[in-house]
Order: structure tokens, then C-alpha cells, then sequence
């Protein structure tokens, strides 16, 4: 099952809308909760990040019985650092984004750590593309 | 512990999701930064906060909270409300600080998520 969402870049009203959505899916199909839990958490920190930095974005989102496979692209100013960024602690987030409750520069190393696979690329002045996976018959 | 019993303890003002108030709390997470409560790993817990936004309920939906009090003060608005209640989030208001509610909390004998 496939499935996409636009994310808009500045919109916090809406962030998390994807997110949203999929956590439905996948409670209907009936996968383990800690298993909902570690997708919907990546995927909201991934749209929380271009809603946060990027102009806009698109989320796609891969089903089937062994994963979930997720990938964002945005259009923004990209990341001239990902080692950087990666760092627990290392943000560039503005005064509102902190405002809302994050930029703590802790979204990057929790989508890693609650995805099996995880995968990040950046082009300054473009965008930057992340896609992560969990494995649905992990333990 | 009881939703219901809990709220009453900390003086809190339930706004939503009422039927839920039979519901058992077990641990419980105090945090002004989204951020932090997105990196806890476990299920079902009490957030306590004193960020009063729509993210707030959102991060609550991600990360399974039973339960929202907003401490200090913090006003609580419908849309945070509708979100709640679309998700099965109690939301509860409080005028203690988070220091004060925490210790309440774990005294009555609410853990820490770790």
C-alpha cells in the first residue's frame, strides 16, 4: 500500500498531519503498537523538520507485511553539514520553531533511533531527502 | 492510579474525554521541550507541561499519552481540544507548578518513564 502527503514548510497548525494519518493505517492493520509508535514518531520528527526548515515537501509512505518504508523530500535550503546535524544537541532552529516545543536538535538521531534503516542526503540550496524503514517482524 | 483520582489530587480542571477517567496511570513524563517526550520509548504515560499548543496534543497522539495537565496556568484552546478528543487524550488544566504536580504525582506513587 502506498500512500503520500504534502508537508508545508511554516505550517505548525498542520504539522504532524501525516503522521496522523498513517498511525491510523497502521492500527487498522493491526500492527503492534511499539511498532506504530517508532513510524509515527520518525515520520512526525521528519515533518516536523520540513515544516520547521524546508519551503515544502512530500512524504511517501510504503506498507507491505514485512516494513514500512518512509521517504521525505523537501524543497529548502538543504544541510551543508550532516555529520553536524546529526549530533544529539546541534540545531539551527529558529526562536518560533523552539517556541513550539522543539529544535532541541534531537529530531535527526530520534528518527535513527527508532528506524531500522535510515538514510539522509542533502543538496545546499535544494533540499535534502531522508528515508528510514521498520521492519514489522522486528523485535 | 486512576485518571480521576489522580486529577483530584492536583486540583485539576478535566476537559475532555471524561469516559477515559477510569483509565490506570502507571508513569508519568514532566517536560517543556516536545523534543525530549518524542525520544520515550514506552506507552501509555501522563505528560506533565507547561506548553500549551497544538503540537502539544500532536506530540501526545505520536508518542501514546493517556493523559495532557498543563501546569502553570497554561489555557488550553478548542482546537487543542478537538485534537484531544478525536485521539482519546484527556486534557487537564492546573494552576500548581510542574514541580509541585510532579511531586504530587510521585508521591502517590506514579513512576518515571526512566
Amino acid at each position: 500500500m502506498k500512500f503520500e502527503y504534502k508537508v508545508q514548510g511554516g505550517d505548525f497548525v498542520r504539522a504532524g498531519h501525516a503522521s496522523s494519518e498513517v498511525k491510523k493505517i497502521l492500527k487498522q492493520l493491526n500492527v503492534e503498537p511499539s511498532l506504530v509508535k517508532r513510524v509515527v514518531v520518525a515520520l512526525y520528527e521528519a515533518e516536523v523538520n520540513i515544516v520547521a526548515h524546508a519551503y515544502n515537501g512530500m512524504a511517501y509512505v510504503d506498507i507491505d507485511a514485512s516494513r514500512v518504508l518512509v521517504r521525505l523530500d523537501d524543497n529548502g535550503p538543504g544541510i551543508s553539514d550532516i555529520e553536524l546535524a546529526m549530533q544529539p544537541g546541534f540545531s539551527t532552529a529558529s526562536s518560533t520553531v523552539r517556541e513550539m516545543g522543539f529544535g532541541a536538535g534531537m529530531g535527526l538521531p530520534n528518527i535513527k533511533s527508532n528506524s531500522d534503516e535510515f538514510s539522509i542526503s542533502s543538496e545546499v540550496g535544494k533540499g535534502t531527502h531522508l528515508e528510514f524503514v521498520v521492519y514489522l517482524n522486528s523485535k | 492510579m486512576r485518571i480521576g483520582e489522580l486529577v483530584k489530587h492536583i486540583d485539576g480542571k478535566v476537559l475532555c474525554c471524561e469516559e477515559c477517567l477510569d483509565s490506570e496511570v502507571v508513569y508519568a513524563f514532566a517536560s517543556d521541550l516536545m523534543s525530549d517526550v518524542l525520544t520515550v520509548k514506552c506507552e501509555n504515560f501522563l505528560l506533565i507541561t507547561g506548553l500549551s499548543n497544538i503540537q502539544a496534543v500532536r506530540t501526545a497522539e505520536m508518542s501514546d499519552i493517556q493523559v495532557i495537565v498543563f501546569v502553570r496556568n497554561k489555557r488550553v484552546s478548542e482546537d487543542m481540544i478537538r485534537l484531544a478528543r478525536e485521539n482519546s487524550i484527556v486534557l487537564v488544566e492546573c494552576s500548581c507548578t510542574m514541580f509541585k504536580v510532579s511531586g504530587i504525582l510521585y508521591g502517590l506513587g506514579i513512576k518515571a518513564v526512566y
